[in-house]
């Protein structure tokens, strides 16, 4: 007993004094070089005239894993942008991808290995708050870009110690902007109940939309929060029906979205406008609930839906469906987080081509310089901005209402920053 | 008034799910002597069974059958496989192994049907009864028959058969009880698979309502834990008695008390245990546990 528990001492020590040893030389030598010319001193580490390194980190297993599918679509349009089309700028790109399950503590020890070991030129997404927050620290530290990253808070574009991380899709606030200027248009008089998740995810998009709606006719008139713990939302769903609200919304993530859409259906008494998030708005949320129990719902989104026949014969689709087919041929592409995943790579390849150095400060200065950039599988109107004030590439949406089987949009495309003015603090 | 007695409806709701896992707990508890951890993630894994079942084209009842008795089996595969070897070893040991059991059977459900939710049929009508302005949904109605049945059918168990009995004098004193002629290791597992298939019921019952996903059972295991100390470890009638005082005190709680809120409604069950073991640990409806000097 004794001897093993020394063998063990031991073995921990040098496996300890292995990991400083590694830590050291990475410090000390690593792989840095620098850049000469009008580019001067800056960093080229993962990039070199014929390639360009990059690491990404998602859950591909544990609770979150259905995000696992991005990596895919990502994949797909890099290996065609490698093969077709001579990579970004003559650069072939090498996407390299870690599995975090969606654990923080896991997601630092991968953004370490994918910068110290790999030696990646950049972080191109990151997935999930709670990940991001936990690596954007060292990603700045030691000045990596951390672009694009694939979550939906606001303190990605509000925050100003973190210049190397910026985040892409639509935040929160924005989302729950689009949202308000619908009610304040469409039923000014509006008495909303709110359901949303008691956490920054929720908090967030409940608080942008409280911000939102001041000073207008629009009213909350009851909210109720939940913690990922609790069983069901049954209860709260009970306790917002009794405020006789006339408009629901349902800030919630997908098993409570279900949830929350079938109370709402089950409870004839109570029938409100029903205004669920985007996270909760996929069709594999939708489903369980029964489609004809959530016609009427309404909703917002910022790409293109792969089932909406309307993009049938749209050129960006049929290169997806194409692409998607030839490289990645196991995934369905019917599944909108591939479509994600190819709009987000198409997005950097844009920023990239943009960018006046081929370097990290290259990358970070070009990322906040997106003047009105179109992307294909965006929908038509939603454009990449950002400027010295402005950390947020895509801030518009269009609302769309589920009808039949599939989602239709409606309306015209909603630009949060000029209805609403920048997004701060 | 209405809306305070729609509450009471809504807890006992929510309180027939928890009893249903309580259920399962104290059974295990009775034939074993361990708390089983993992029992909540057992009855989600049934339900996913349940779910592939119907998935391939069979219908609710018989899928349900089979899925009972598959259930079964696992349990009992789980005892000899995985229990067996620490089989005597502290209470400590075991509970760390039903807590890894607990992740195994998580991880093992994700990987093999993904984290997506899935489209779980539902055995009961899905209207609901309308009596003086209160309405009781068919589902709620149809968890409430089915919990006082397996309820019923566990009592008779324990109190009217031979192998109830074998099973308490196993819990009571293996080495006496084996002394006598019981099968020791046939009736522990036994415990298992009867378990599994209560939780199975269990989470046939409950993933209609809560939607089925590898997480579903997380938070019942919380109430079903609070509702077996409340109404007694060794009770099948306390754990139902628990399970539904358990949700209505949590739902009324959230409702009419503001400190509380929706936000501070998970540490409701929390803090039934902890002053159910400082008043009267064996709960309401259990035996103290008496050792000879």
């Amino acid at each position: 007993m004794r001897r093993s528990a020394i063998g063990c001492t031991a073995v921990t020590a040098v496996l300890l004094l292995a990991t400083a040893a590694c830590g050291g030389r990475e410090e000390t030598g690593g792989g840095a070089t620098t850049a000469a010319g009008q580019c001067q001193g800056q960093q080229t580490t993962g990039i070199t005239d014929t390639s360009i390194k990059l690491g990404g980190i998602y859950p591909l297993s544990g609770p979150a894993s259905a995000y696992g599918d991005i990596p895919k679509g990502i994949k797909a349009y890099f290996d065609y942008v490698n093969a077709e089309k001579n990579g970004i700028g003559g650069r072939k790109v090498e996407f390299v991808v870690r599995d975090d399950g969606y654990q923080p503590p896991k997601a630092v020890e991968e953004a370490r290995r994918l910068v110290e070991q790999e030696q990646v030129f950049a972080l191109f997404q990151t997935l999930g708050t709670p990940s991001t927050t936990a690596t954007w620290d060292y990603a700045n530290q030691r000045k990596v870009p951390q672009v694009f990253v694939a979550t939906g808070a606001s303190k990605w574009g509000t925050d100003t110690a973190h210049p190397w991380t910026i985040g892409w899709q639509p935040n929160y606030v924005s989302e729950a902007r689009v949202y308000a200027q619908y009610l304040k248009q469409e039923r000014p008089e509006a008495k909303v109940a709110v359901l949303y998740q008691n956490d920054d995810f929720g908090k967030d998009l409940f608080g942008g939309f409280k911000r939102a709606i001041d000073g207008s006719g629009v009213t909350v008139v009851a909210e109720q929060s939940y913690e990922v713990s609790d069983p069901s939302v049954d209860p709260q769903m009970r306790n917002l029906a009794e405020s006789g609200a006339d408009v629901f919304l349902n800030i919630t993530t997908p098993r409570f979205g279900s949830q929350a859409l079938a109370a709402d259906a089950k409870n004839t008494g109570w029938n409100p406008l029903h205004i669920v998030n985007n996270v909760a708005a996929s069709i594999t949320v939708l489903r369980p609930v029964g489609f004809e129990n959530v016609q009427g719902i309404v909703s917002a989104t910022y790409y293109k839906d792969p089932n909406d026949p309307q993009w049938k014969n749209d050129p960006e689709m049929v290169l997806y469906y194409e692409k998607m087919k030839q490289y990645v041929p196991e995934a369905d592409p019917t599944v909108p987080y591939h479509t994600f995943g190819w709009a987000v790579a198409s997005s950097f390849h844009k920023a990239m081509e943009a960018a006046k150095c081929p370097t990290r400060e290259g990358l970070r200065d070009s990322v906040r310089a997106l003047g009105g950039v179109q992307v294909g599988m965006l929908l038509p109107g939603v454009t990449m901005t950002t400027g010295a004030d402005d950390g947020f590439p895509i801030e518009s949406m269009q609302l769309m209402e589920f009808k039949g089987e599939r989602w239709e949009l409606f309306g015209d495309v909603i630009d949060t920053r000029k209805e609403f003015g920048p997004l701060t603090d | 008034m209405v809306g305070f007695l729609q509450q009471v409806v809504e807890g006992l709701g929510a309180g027939a799910i928890y009893a249903s896992l309580a259920l399962a707990l104290v059974l295990i508890y009775q034939f074993t002597g361990i708390v089983n951890f993992a029992q909540g993630e057992l009855a989600m894994f049934s339900a996913y069974i349940a779910w592939q079942f119907t998935a391939a084209g069979l219908p609710f009842w018989p899928a349900l059958v089979l899925t009972l008795a598959v259930s079964f089996a696992g349990g009992m595969l789980i005892e000899r496989v995985v229990i067996r070897p620490v089989e005597g070893a502290p209470e400590l040991t075991v509970v760390i192994v039903t807590v890894g059991l607990f992740i195994f059977v998580n991880a093992a459900a994700g990987w093999i049907w993904s984290f997506l939710i899935k489209d779980f049929p539902n055995p009961f009508p899905g209207g609901a009864l309308e009596a003086g302005g209160l309405s009781v949904g068919y589902s709620t109605l149809g968890v409430m028959a089915v919990v006082a049945v397996v309820m019923g059918l566990l009592y008779l168990l324990f109190q009217r058969t031979k192998v109830g009995l074998g099973m308490r004098a196993v819990a009571a004193n293996p080495t006496s009880a084996r002394l006598v002629g019981i099968r020791v290791g046939w009736t522990l597992a036994l415990g298992w698979g009867l378990a599994a298939t209560v939780g199975a019921v269990s989470g046939v019952l409950v993933a209609p309502l809560l939607f089925l996903e590898p997480n579903m059972m997380g938070g019942v295991l919380i109430y079903a834990f609070a509702a077996a100390t409340l109404g007694g470890f060794d009770s099948p009638g306390g754990a139902v008695v628990g399970g539904l005082v358990v949700g209505v005190a949590e739902t009324l709680a959230g409702a009419y008390v503001d400190v509380i809120g929706s936000d501070l409604k998970v540490g409701v069950p929390l803090i039934i245990i902890l002053c159910i073991l400082l008043l009267r640990p064996q709960g309401l409806f259990g035996r103290a546990a008496v050792e000879r000097a």
